[in-house]
């Protein structure tokens, strides 16, 4: 902890010399006047209603992505015939760049949508990926196992590859976070929903307000770190109480 | 009953079992013994229904199949009561018989432990515990004695045997002790055929 924020203070301190030696307001604002207005913008009802719908669409494209690849990851591993019809998609999928898909879709769907759609597109293959490999290094000795003492599907499911899978799952999760705040805000840049970080941004950028700029930049980056910290704590959480057994009644 | 008519089976291109013959009825409590990689395990893998003959024809009648595997196969992230549960419905209410049967092989203060914290004497006990406790009328044992200290064989053999009786019983061992002790008839492994001795 001591040394992430002696790490902070010492970037912070680089940023404040680069700041004061090229004294360029415009082009480069001081750490303390980007502080001074975020406190600004945080006083408004303005700024946390937009943080919010943001935040929610993002989570949400994040949250559909996760589920639709564990559900595919399930499906092409239980059928040969879907693996190789679907691996060729997820490999244009993840081979196209973010901002083809932007433009893509923009021409299908609202702009409203969009930045939600964006970011479940690139949290799918991620998820689907790493799950597919959890579900493919499922101990084979253990499945068998419980073949021979008859559980049930369900069982096998919760019992054997839940546990089995959860780790690679929680991995693309946590890979996915990041990359769905940096996708999800990029798609709100270049199609500019009504209320959304990336039309501050993107305005701020048009009128050069550098310092609102930075402002709406350390809130994306601050936003990020806090939903991963949560995240870790979550799953921290979960895992004592896994740890601590957990029987049906 | 355990019937196999002409078995054959290959790991690759090295043939484990070749034109194997068993007959072995209801009840009955039979040892395979030899070397190892001679295919003891694979026969009972077969028995199991945990793979298929190459050739031949495996037919087994039980209702329920108890096996104690060779390689432990607990769940890691299971204790060692949650383990002997999971075969007798994971629930609440059957925790108390599975930690009665851990305890009937000495596991009671280890019961609350996770796999990784057992020694593999411990591991095998949770091992056999789960198969006891499942109540199978086929008891499958691969090395039932495997790394167990020797204080504790006599108790657990006398369990096993105990268990064992009205069940049809096929075990693989090559420990003389162990055979003598729970089969009537020891099935010696000779020219890729396992012979009556």
């Amino acid at each position: 902890m001591a040394k992430s924020l002696g790490a902070l203070a010492f970037w912070l301190g680089v940023w404040a010399v680069l700041a004061v030696l090229a004294d360029r307001p415009l082009l480069l604002p001081t750490p303390w006047a980007v502080a001074a207005r975020l406190v600004r913008l945080a006083g408004t009802a303005d700024f946390w209603h937009v943080t919010a719908v943001s935040l929610i669409r993002i989570l949400l494209g994040a949250a559909l992505g996760v589920l639709a690849g564990v559900a595919t990851a399930v499906a092409t591993g239980r059928s040969r015939f879907l693996e190789t019809v679907l691996s060729p998609l997820l490999s244009v999928i993840r081979a196209t760049p973010v901002a083809s898909f932007i433009l893509l879709v923009l021409v299908w769907v609202g702009r409203d949508i969009l930045p939600c759609l964006i970011v479940f597109l690139m949290v799918l293959p991620v998820v689907w990926g790493n799950v597919s490999t959890g579900l493919a290094a499922t101990d084979k000795q253990l499945l068998e196992m419980a073949r021979v003492y008859r559980l049930g599907r369900w069982q096998i499911a919760k019992r054997v590859y839940g546990p089995s899978v959860a780790p690679y799952l929680l991995s693309a999760c946590h890979t996915s976070l990041g990359l769905a705040w940096k996708s999800g805000v990029a798609a709100e840049v270049l199609t500019m929903p009504a209320f959304s970080i990336g039309r501050r941004l993107y305005e701020s950028k048009l009128y050069m307000e550098m310092t609102d700029l930075f402002a709406w930049t350390a809130m994306v980056v601050t936003c990020s770190i806090l939903l991963e910290k949560l995240f870790t704590a979550l799953i921290r959480r979960l895992g004592r109480r896994r740890s601590m057994g957990g029987q049906e009644t | 009953m355990i019937r196999f008519d002409n078995v054959a089976l290959s790991y690759g291109p090295k043939a484990v079992l070749r034109n194997v013959d068993l007959a072995i009825p209801a009840g009955a409590h039979v040892a395979l013994s030899g070397p190892s990689g001679c295919g003891k395990t694979t026969v009972l893998t077969l028995a199991a229904g945990l793979c298929r003959p190459a050739a031949g024809t495996v037919r087994v009648e039980a209702k329920k199949i108890a096996y104690a595997f060779q390689e432990h196969r607990l769940l890691p992230w299971r204790t060692a009561a949650e383990n002997v549960n999971l075969v007798l419905g994971d629930t609440a209410a059957t925790m108390p018989q599975a930690l009665h049967w851990l305890d009937l092989l000495g596991m009671a203060d280890g019961a609350d432990l996770l796999p990784a914290a057992l020694s593999g004497g411990m591991r095998q006990r949770v091992n056999l515990a789960r198969a006891l406790a499942y109540d199978g009328d086929l008891l499958l044992l691969d090395e039932p004695l495997k790394e167990l200290d020797p204080s504790r064989r006599d108790s657990v053999l006398a369990l096993l045997r105990e268990h064992a009786a009205g069940r049809t019983l096929l075990m693989a061992s090559h420990d003389r002790e162990e055979t003598e002790a729970l089969a009537e008839q020891v099935l010696v492994y000779r020219d890729g055929q396992f012979l009556s001795l």
